[in-house]
């Protein structure tokens, strides 16, 4: 799968569960590999560019979270 | 800065004998707000007996998610010079030297853009720079990088590895402690920077079971310097000490598995039931040694009573001998952090995990053998304590 594509995956998935369950990375990777059949590494990568960017940011509270930055 | 803020708790805390931190903060409110309001805000805190600080939530810089811990005050408004009072973690070299270039160089870094005040090393390691704002922490975090400096770990990543200082300095190092530190800091970097456990994770790395680092109480991982094999004994150094001491009393009697013996002329140990405390070694530097079959037992699970109580590590590896490229080692490790991301809860330690799940659990899904010299807790208190005689002296 294109890179590109995981991204959009990934940025949905932070998106819709923003205001009901804070997401992990390892959460992340787990549900898209799961779900889309591809490795987690590829999904982490992913990720990566996601935080590298600001699209996505850790998160700490009482643990690490991966969300949408405030606006 | 003139002086803002009556502190007369905060002032009971320069008497006595001891450094005190509040002589510190006094001295860096001289130059900084910051620092000035820090001295308030903490008198009004004692005062009251409640925290005005609040933590948490999002602070950091870009592509990292960890390194600083966000600290705000509850009353900015009376004391605006700590509204934000973040830490920013960085990354200690192995066995903790700094030239005293780098370390001048840090300080009017964060004078620069932060209170001027340090905590040089927090528990976890690192260098802790305390109190600065959200738009220092980019700026401040340029500087340090452009210099070769690196944040620590923070939240549910892997934290900065230590270490003690090993052979750089110390006879009785069975491992290359700052070696070993230093390739698991850059093997991992990505589970530093980047919290995907469910909790913190800990190295600490000791040369030998006197665990200088205290890694056995305060190191998810604990790996310990330990050799195979007999102590190394100069039969004449110990007639040397049998003249200045009492062998039999201060050396034979206290050896906690009674595995010496001494009669006067030559030394001898029960190697196979030495459970290596270090005591015998300690007391006669020059006597004995510690054998020449070097390498480290691996320990898992201590931690601080933060969620639940304090644990200290369990054996899991008796011996292993921790030279580069530490394959075998990163193997385990990979299986254990597997193991915990599968079955742990958040802000669950791999050492409550293995508390709840079992260890032989723990071992089966890891795939290690069960072997007799898996101890749990080998020694219960690594810290030392002085007795009264000592005091005395
Ligand atoms: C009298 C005042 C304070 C006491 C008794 C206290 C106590 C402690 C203790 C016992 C630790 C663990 C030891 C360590 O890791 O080095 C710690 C760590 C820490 N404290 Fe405090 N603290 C005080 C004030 C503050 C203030 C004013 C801040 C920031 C606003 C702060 C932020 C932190 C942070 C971020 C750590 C973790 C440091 C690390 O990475 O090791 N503390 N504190
Ligand atoms: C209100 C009580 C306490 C507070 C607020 C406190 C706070 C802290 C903090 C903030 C840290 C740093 C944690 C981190 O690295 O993330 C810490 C570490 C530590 N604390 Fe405490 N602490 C408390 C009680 C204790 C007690 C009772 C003990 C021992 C009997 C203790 C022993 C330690 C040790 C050994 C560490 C270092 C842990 C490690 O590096 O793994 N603390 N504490
Ligand atoms: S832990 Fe052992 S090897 Fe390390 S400094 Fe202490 S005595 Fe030396
Ligand atoms: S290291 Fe400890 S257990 Fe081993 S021989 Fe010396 S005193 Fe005895």
């Amino acid at each position: 799968m294109e890179k590109e594509e995981v991204k959009k995956i990934i940025y949905e998935l932070v998106e819709a569960s923003t205001g009901k369950k804070k997401l992990k990375q390892s959460d992340i990777l787990k549900k898209v590999s799961a779900d889309h059949g591809i490795e987690k590494d590829e999904v982490k990568a992913a990720l990566r560019d996601l935080v590298d960017a600001g699209t996505l940011i850790f998160t700490y509270f009482g643990g690490s979270f991966i969300e949408i930055p405030p606006k | 800065m003139s002086k803002k803020h009556d502190t007369p708790l905060l002032d009971e805390l320069e008497k006595g004998p001891f450094p005190s931190f509040v002589t510190e903060m006094k001295m860096a409110a001289k130059h900084s707000d910051m620092s000035n309001d820090l001295l308030g805000h903490t008198e009004l805190c004692y005062k009251e007996r409640v925290t005005h600080w609040k933590h948490g939530g999002i602070v950091g810089v870009r592509g990292y998610g960890g390194g600083v811990i966000g600290r705000y005050s509850d009353i900015p408004d009376k004391f605006p010079g700590v509204a934000h009072f973040h830490t920013v973690r960085v990354n200690c070299p192995s066995g903790f030297y700094y030239t005293s270039a780098a370390l001048k160089e840090m300080c009017d870094l964060w004078d620069q853009y932060g209170s001027g005040m340090t905590n040089v090393h927090g528990s976890t390691g690192d260098l802790v720079f305390l109190g600065t704002k959200t738009e220092h922490l980019e700026p401040f975090f340029a500087e340090i990088s452009s210099r070769g400096w690196d944040l620590g770990g923070s939240g549910s990543a892997l934290r900065t590895p230590s270490c003690c200082l090993g052979k750089s300095r110390c006879e009785w190092a069975n491992i290359d402690t700052m070696a070993i530190t230093n390739d698991i800091t850059q093997h991992y970097q990505d589970e530093m920077h980047r919290p995907a456990f469910p909790y913190k994770f800990k190295f600490k790395i000791a040369g030998c079971p006197v665990d200088c680092i205290a890694s056995i109480a305060r190191a998810d991982m604990s790996i310990i310097g330990t050799w195979k094999g007999p102590i190394r004994i100069n039969q004449d150094e110990v007639q040397n000490y049998a003249k200045k001491m009492n062998i039999q009393a201060e050396i034979i009697d206290m050896c906690p598995t009674g595995c010496m013996a001494f009669d006067g002329k030559s030394m001898k140990i029960d190697n196979a039931n030495c459970n290596r405390c270090m005591h015998c070694i300690a007391k006669m530097t020059k006597a004995l040694r510690p054998g020449t079959e070097q390498g480290a037992t691996l320990l898992l699970g201590s931690k601080a009573p933060i969620v639940t109580g304090a644990l200290m590590s369990w054996v899991i590896v008796p011996f292993i001998k921790m030279e580069p490229p530490y394959e075998e080692f990163y193997d385990l490790i990979d299986k254990i952090w597997e193991w915990w991301d599968e079955h742990g809860k958040n802000r669950e330690r791999i050492g409550e995990l293995i508390e709840r799940l079992s260890f032989p659990r723990f071992l089966k899904d890891v795939g290690l053998d069960p072997h007799p010299a898996m101890v749990k807790e080998p020694r219960r208190d690594p810290f030392f304590f002085w007795d009264e005689s000592d005091i005395e002296k």
